[in-house]
């Protein structure tokens, strides 16, 4: 209980720390050191409107730098040293990235992680599209959306006890209690699989986790997209005797494209740290490396910072493209 | 929509019915944990869970009373009662559909049926489970007969799990002490985000300073950064500071981790309140402070309630942070997740403790989903649809 007495002092603290700064700051400014009033009130008002946007800022610009931003550089001058035992730090040029680039295990995870690009955002996407469509057109729709929504507050890791139930395999003579292996079984499978340990093929039972959590997420944004597309084109498909699947393809799809690209990157931004799944289900164990799953076991099992942070930002340059992509459309829309 | 026309679909059938199948098929994996958590370790075992709600045949081995219970009938020495009973009171309704008395044969005889034992006794044993053992001789030995028996059981779910793993005086999982600590990880971890960045949003919105667009862009691209770059850097930074391994780390980090998305959500949100209050506030004299608190707060209340979930899903779900900035190496402050990863390794085939404890921490993010959904849904649209 102790600790949590310190969580309401830290919340008591945090909070009253913030509001004390943000009231204090401004109190300050306007009071003491520029006055609305005297000779200089003109001078003073606007000398007051350049500081106080950055009072408001200051604290968050300090969390981001530190939190976020600083990181990334550090990330990349630890990626070219090696700790010398002792402490301390010695430059080893990119002696890091060729040592992990000769590493079996670093092109497993590469070639998996290329598996799980394609495949999760593709298939999260095509059945929350399917859902969305589905379910806007009946009554109940919003309770089915709900439903399938559910998984996206689950905890990966608990996600992963989930599926690991469903993908249990017991000895032959016993009855089966993982769903699959008991289908399997019924549909005249001869004898029951460990799902997980078989190589390549367990990748894509690991990635059915990611897909049934993130397609709850792909249909409720492209549900409300679908519902934002202007009712005339329909109406005037119809009217050019359009069927229902061309009216989907051909005017819907379409007229959504952007929204789909957005799910597409938000899950792929997901697929690319995914680590929790990996690490709770197969540790990376019989093939099943990922690169977010490398790194953690680079540096806190085998604890060589190095390698670990060059594996970071191998993680870092394949989230670039979308970074860059993000950012210029924020400024595209800012104009 | 399709109906705009006049022409009625001829699909809705069909379209009730690919929505009723995959609704079950999302709901399947949750539901089989939930009701495995119910179900005790050999009924997990004997059969799946998607049996648990029906009569299931089950083969038993059981034993009939010792032979301290025997009573003399005239010559006959007995040994009378039920095979199902424990501590000498019947549990639950089980019929027997056959038995036996040897491991080679389990189903030799209906109810009903007499066997011949040993040395003349005989046993007979009916639908109920009764049995009545009686033989010429006294019964000698400390333990009853072994009876073999094929039965069907009631369907019987039972909170046993849940009371061995938060309340037994030996709580040898330690799922309770688990719980408080992410209870006590999450709460400020959701709480001081808010309002750092609520300022934050509130000075991109509305105030014109050089810079402005700058710091924006760069926000959009902190969003994306992926916090496996942010672990070294800060671990050792918060070693070399001082804070360690520990709660302010932990806090700390999730603030950090947390601000791109609470200000990119509550800067869209701020942007789009109607300008006129805003600046007839300023014509009446308001400071911008007054503006922030008595204005743009309340009004953005839906915008801080969606990133509030957000925040505590992630803090709550969160894995990785808790790993690397939290749990040291006395396993103290661990959370829930991070025992439940433990307890995949110790207890990988105690289906009955590993689902009790994996729904002990999906209740929670479950029920502030269902509560909170429509924040949730709002928040996601405002920060996803361009």
């Amino acid at each position: 209980m102790n600790s949590a007495l310190q969580a309401v002092l830290t919340i008591l603290i945090g909070l009253g720390g913030c509001i004390s700064y943000f009231y204090l700051s401004n109190l300050l400014l306007d009071k003491v050191i520029c006055r609305p009033t005297g000779p200089n009130a003109g001078r003073n008002i606007n000398r007051a409107n350049l500081i106080r946007p950055w009072l408001f800022l200051f604290p968050a610009i300090f969390a981001l730098g530190v939190y976020l931003a600083y990181p990334v550089f550090e990330t990349l001058r630890l990626s070219l040293t090696d700790r010398v035992p002792g402490g301390g730090y010695r430059w080893a040029g990119l002696s890091n990235y060729t040592q992990m680039f000769n590493e079996p295990k670093f092109w497993e995870a590469m070639r998996n992680n290329m598996l799980w690009l394609i495949v999760v955002p593709a298939a999260s996407t095509a059945f929350g599209l399917l859902a969305a469509q589905l379910t806007d057109r009946i009554r109940w729709g919003g309770i089915a959306k709900s439903l399938i929504f559910m998984p996206m507050a689950i905890s990966f890791v608990g996600a992963a006890v989930i599926w690991k139930l469903i993908y249990d395999a017991r000895p032959i003579d016993q009855a089966q209690i993982g769903v699959l292996n008991a289908i399997y079984i019924a549909l005249g499978g001869d004898s029951p699989q460990n799902w997980l340990t078989i190589p390549f093929w367990n990748n894509f039972f690991l990635m059915m986790v990611l897909v049934w959590i993130q397609t709850g997420f792909a249909m409720v944004i492209l549900s409300a997209a679908l519902r934002g597309i202007p009712e005339e084109t329909v109406e005037a498909a119809i009217v050019d005797g359009a069927n229902p699947f061309q009216i989907f393809f051909r005017i819907k799809v379409p007229q959504i494209r952007t929204t789909i690209l957005v799910v597409w990157t938000t899950i792929t931004i997901i697929v690319l740290k995914v680590f929790d799944i990996v690490y709770a289900m197969t540790n990376g164990q019989w093939e099943t490396q990922v690169l977010a799953n490398y790194m953690f076991d680079k540096l806190f099992r085998a604890n060589d910072w190095g390698i670990g942070s060059a594996s970071a930002m191998i993680i870092m340059l394949l989230v670039s493209p979308i970074l860059v992509w993000n950012v210029r459309n924020a400024r595209k829309e800012m104009r | 929509m399709d109906n705009i026309a006049g022409t009625k679909s001829s699909l809705t059938w069909a379209v009730h019915l690919s929505v009723a199948l995959l609704v079950a098929l999302w709901l399947f994996p949750t539901v089989g944990l939930f009701v495995s958590s119910f179900r005790t370790a050999d009924q997990i075992a004997t059969n799946g869970w998607w049996k648990a709600l029906f009569p299931s045949e089950q083969n038993l081995t059981l034993r009939t009373d010792s032979p301290e219970t025997q009573v003399q009938q005239g010559a006959l020495y007995v040994i009378e009662g039920n095979l199902f009973a424990v501590d000498g009171r019947p549990v639950d309704e089980a019929t027997v559909s056959a038995w036996g008395t040897s491991s080679r044969d389990i189903a030799a005889y209906e109810p009903g049926d007499v066997a011949e034992v040993d040395d003349g006794a005989t046993l007979t044993v009916d639908d109920a489970g009764n049995y009545r053992m009686e033989g010429p001789a006294e019964f000698t030995g400390r333990r009853g007969e072994r009876v073999f028996v094929v039965a069907t059981t009631p369907p019987e779910l039972t909170f046993e799990n849940y009371r061995n793993l938060l309340f037994s005086g030996r709580n040898t999982d330690g799922m309770v002490n688990a719980f408080f600590s992410t209870m006590t990880v999450t709460i400020p971890a959701t709480v001081i985000p808010i309002l750092i960045a609520a300022f934050a949003a509130y000075a991109l919105a509305w105030m014109d300073f050089k810079g402005r667009a700058l710091l924006i862009a760069l926000v959009v691209g902190l969003l994306v950064v992926p916090l496996q770059l942010a672990l070294i850097p800060l671990l050792k930074l918060h070693l070399a500071i001082g804070i360690g391994k520990g709660y302010l780390g932990v806090w700390l980090a999730h603030t950090g981790f947390g601000l791109p998305m609470a200000i990119y959500l509550l800067r869209n949100y701020m942007a789009g309140l109607p300008r006129d209050i805003i600046e007839n506030a300023r014509v009446d004299g308001a400071t911008e402070f007054q503006i922030f608190t008595k204005i743009i707060l309340p009004l953005s209340f839906p915008a801080l309630a969606s990133f509030a979930i957000f925040q505590f899903l992630w803090t709550w779900n969160d894995l990785l942070v808790a790993k690397v900035f939290l749990i040291d190496a006395t396993g103290q402050t661990t959370v829930m997740t991070a025992q439940i990863v433990d307890l995949l390794g110790t207890r990988g085939g105690n289906w009955e403790i590993l689902a009790t404890a994996a729904f002990v921490s999906i209740a929670v993010p479950l029920f502030v989903f269902f509560a909170m959904q429509k924040y949730l849904v709002r928040g996601l649209l405002a920060g996803s649809v361009k």
